[in-house]
């Protein structure tokens, strides 16, 4: 009886939902919407730019020019035999596209506190569109580095791309997966503890060298064994030596690393999920 | 009687007052010690009202208080209620903006909300991209969307200028064209809030237009927080009134305006002669009298065509005086004046002693729907004021049933003077 009471109504506001309810049907119903921010995401960013969508790809470019020339070139930091263009290209591949996540993603109630303000849609289409936008962007540069490597096959580099660069579409999910986690629980925190936005914005430079981007996870168990736990800890390690692994031939992979990171990303997603349904309630009596 | 629309139980909302950022963290563990434990939050009291003129007890207040109401559907209800009453927070918690401490709302069908018109508009994105985003956010599909397109377009009046970014559009476009796709939304229930003060008065009568088909013709629920009455009167049929934060009327639309008007605290019940902001030392005023009452609140009826005014008082001193009349809107726009010194320099004579004062003052003969604020003066014209009442009185006017917008229609040297009565 009670039941069908219930049943009847379409919308129920009460004080504070279950912790486990995440409302994706909803945001299923609202997909519409995620497309548009979507859209609108690659739309404006080169707006009234002269170069346009290029720009997706020049600064990725600039970055490993710069790589190569400061951790290739001064300190001479070892690649593992590869050519240093793909080497640090596959590495910025997967740090920009998690750390663009991440930290767009932390800035979500902040950001459209004056849209959140005043309508109500589920909030959880804005950190998703940012997440799909940020993979489109990192799409664009994958073929990048595509043409890259064809570059390099063609003059006669024997690059060993093998089965596991199958795993690749795992991998981009369990970056978006860590990245959306991370930053929605970032994003829930900072409505009330200001301090969390300051944390970011160089938190996310350290973590950059706690993984193995620029360096081969290799070089760091020869030369620095006792901080190993810390870049194994770290579940962004293992992901980038997959990929590394897979379309170069050359690198860590190991199950059990690639295991940790599936749970860890899974609890960290749900985790922040969670927290984020719970906070934008009532986000705007507190921001 | 229809099916519910709405159902509001003890809906009640508990705002911190002062700076929340400071010293929330140790408040924030012991709330949630308290609540691991499964006791009650340590910081919800109850029985506090929301009453702003009183100190607080602790530093927690209740914006809204155990409302209890339902919507039927189709109906059209106005929220009445002094600033501060909870109009804003009721209608925010109903458009899920943001949750209530306690309590529960059931609603059927899709609530859509017109708090803000052109929420989320992207400067950079053209007016066609914006109406797909707008639209989006206020949760309509793609298809509805542009199925609606054109319509939206022109009711905007946009239509060269679709393809442009909105960043180029003057303000009044861009909220012309937000309150376009807010209209063309088509939920079941619809929470509106002051938004036909936008735009241009040929644009509000749109708007108004709009909001009655939408409100009578098709049969939606509607939800109308405004300080017009006019407005209120006319859209609406039921009405509650709130005030800090509990519902304190509800019923027919009439019955609740009136009783809001008639209960609004200090203003409606106190009288002319309380709003006196200064008097010459040698002058002592007994009793004012506009509209043939003391009372600060009076109407004037559709057809009225005279304003009496009556002075009694005692005089000190022989002086030379005139009375000055200056009706203005709310917003403290003078329409009209009644200062036969200024026109004529006609002045008369006081002698000391008591005095009695009488006006008749012809009234114009389109007096529409609306409140006039009146400001009383007695003085002698370019030497000497000896009364001073700013906003001492309010008229409603009751004018004709399908008028709106200003009381009275400006004409071209400025506004209206006001003649006596000859008799």
């Amino acid at each position: 009886m009670v039941q069908d009471e219930q049943k009847k109504w379409d919308i129920v506001i009460e004080p504070r939902s279950g912790l486990f309810r995440l409302d994706l049907e909803e945001v299923w119903r609202y997909r519409d919407l995620l497309v548009m921010y979507i859209r609108r995401d690659i739309v404006t960013f080169y707006k009234q730019t002269v170069l346009g969508p290029l720009w997706f790809v020049i600064q990725p470019l600039l970055t490993t020019v710069m790589f190569m020339f400061v951790f290739g070139g001064i300190a001479g930091i070892s690649t593992d035999g590869l050519p240093q263009p793909l080497f640090y290209m596959a590495g910025l591949l997967c740090w920009n596209y998690f750390s663009e996540c991440l930290s767009r993603c932390s800035d979500t109630f902040n950001a459209n506190q004056n849209v959140f303000g005043k309508v109500y849609f589920p909030r959880l289409v804005v950190p998703l569109s940012i997440v799909i936008s940020c993979m489109i962007k990192m799409g664009i540069q994958f073929g990048l580095f595509v043409l890259i490597y064809i570059y390099y096959l063609g003059n006669g580099y024997s690059l060993m791309v093998n089965g596991y660069a199958w795993l690749a579409p795992l991998l981009l999910l369990m970056l978006a997966g860590l990245g959306l986690g991370f930053g929605l629980l970032i994003s829930s925190l900072t409505t009330k503890y200001r301090d969390l936005r300051f944390l970011i914005t160089f938190g996310v430079q350290l973590w950059m060298y706690a993984t193995p981007v620029i360096y081969p996870l290799s070089v760091m168990r020869q030369s620095h064994e006792q901080y190993m736990w810390l870049i194994v800890a770290n579940p962004l390690t293992s992901i980038i030596e997959t990929f590394k692994f897979g379309f170069l031939g050359v690198g860590t992979f190991s199950w059990f690393h690639l295991g940790y990171t599936l749970v860890f990303t899974v609890v960290v997603m749900l985790w922040g999920m969670m927290t984020f349904n719970r906070v934008q309630r009532s986000f705007m009596d507190v921001i | 009687m229809g099916k519910i629309a709405i159902e509001f139980q003890n809906i009640s909302k508990q705002y911190a007052l002062g700076s929340i950022g400071t010293g929330t963290l140790s408040r924030d563990l012991n709330r949630w010690w308290a609540r691991i434990r499964g006791k009650e939050d340590p910081y919800l009291r109850i029985g506090e009202e929301n009453d702003r003129s009183k100190k607080a007890m602790g530093n927690l207040v209740w914006a809204l208080k155990d409302i209890n109401f339902h919507v039927e559907e189709g109906e059209v209800l106005g929220i009445i209620g002094k600033n501060g009453a909870g109009k804003s927070t009721l209608l925010k918690i109903l458009s899920r903006v943001t949750s209530p401490t306690t309590g529960c709302i059931r609603a059927r069908g899709r609530i859509a909300s017109l708090l803000e018109v052109g929420t989320g508009f992207h400067p950079e994105m053209t007016g066609r991209e914006n109406i797909y985003m707008n639209g989006s956010i206020m949760g309509m599909t793609k298809a509805e969307i542009t199925r609606k397109l054109d319509e939206i377009v022109a009711f905007a009046g946009v239509e060269k200028y679709i393809d442009t970014p909105v960043k180029r559009y003057s303000s009044g476009m861009t909220v012309r064209l937000g309150f376009a796709i807010a209209a063309h939304l088509e939920p079941e229930i619809l929470v509106v809030d002051e938004v036909l003060a936008v735009g241009d008065a040929e644009f509000q009568k749109k708007a108004i237009g709009k909001m009655q088909d939408v409100a009578k013709g098709e049969g939606r629920t509607v939800l109308f927080v405004s300080h017009n009455m006019a407005a209120v009167r006319s859209l609406c049929t039921k009405g509650i009134c709130l005030e800090n934060g509990t519902v304190v009327y509800q019923g027919t639309v009439h019955s609740a305006i009136d009783y809001y008007l008639k209960e609004k605290g200090t203003v409606r019940e106190s009288k002319i002669i309380d709003h006196v902001g200064w008097t010459k030392n040698s002058l002592h005023i007994d009793s004012i009298e506009i509209n043939g009452t003391e009372c600060a609140f009076s109407v004037i009826q559709g057809g009225q065509t005279f304003l009496t005014v009556k002075i009694q008082g005692y005089s000190e001193e022989d002086m030379m005086y005139d009375v000055m009349l200056v009706l203005k809107s709310r917003a403290e726009v003078p329409y009209a004046t009644y200062a036969p010194g200024h026109y004529y320099g006609s002045i008369s004579h006081l002698s000391k002693g008591d005095f009695c004062i009488e006006k008749r003052i012809e009234l114009p003969p389109v007096l529409s729907k609306g409140v006039l604020q009146v400001d009383l003066f007695i003085h002698h014209p370019m030497v000497e004021y000896y009364l001073k009442a700013v906003r001492c009185c309010w008229l409603e006017c009751e004018g004709f049933q399908s008028g709106f917008g200003h009381a009275l229609t400006q004409t071209s040297n400025g506004f209206i003077g006001l003649e006596d009565i000859k008799v």
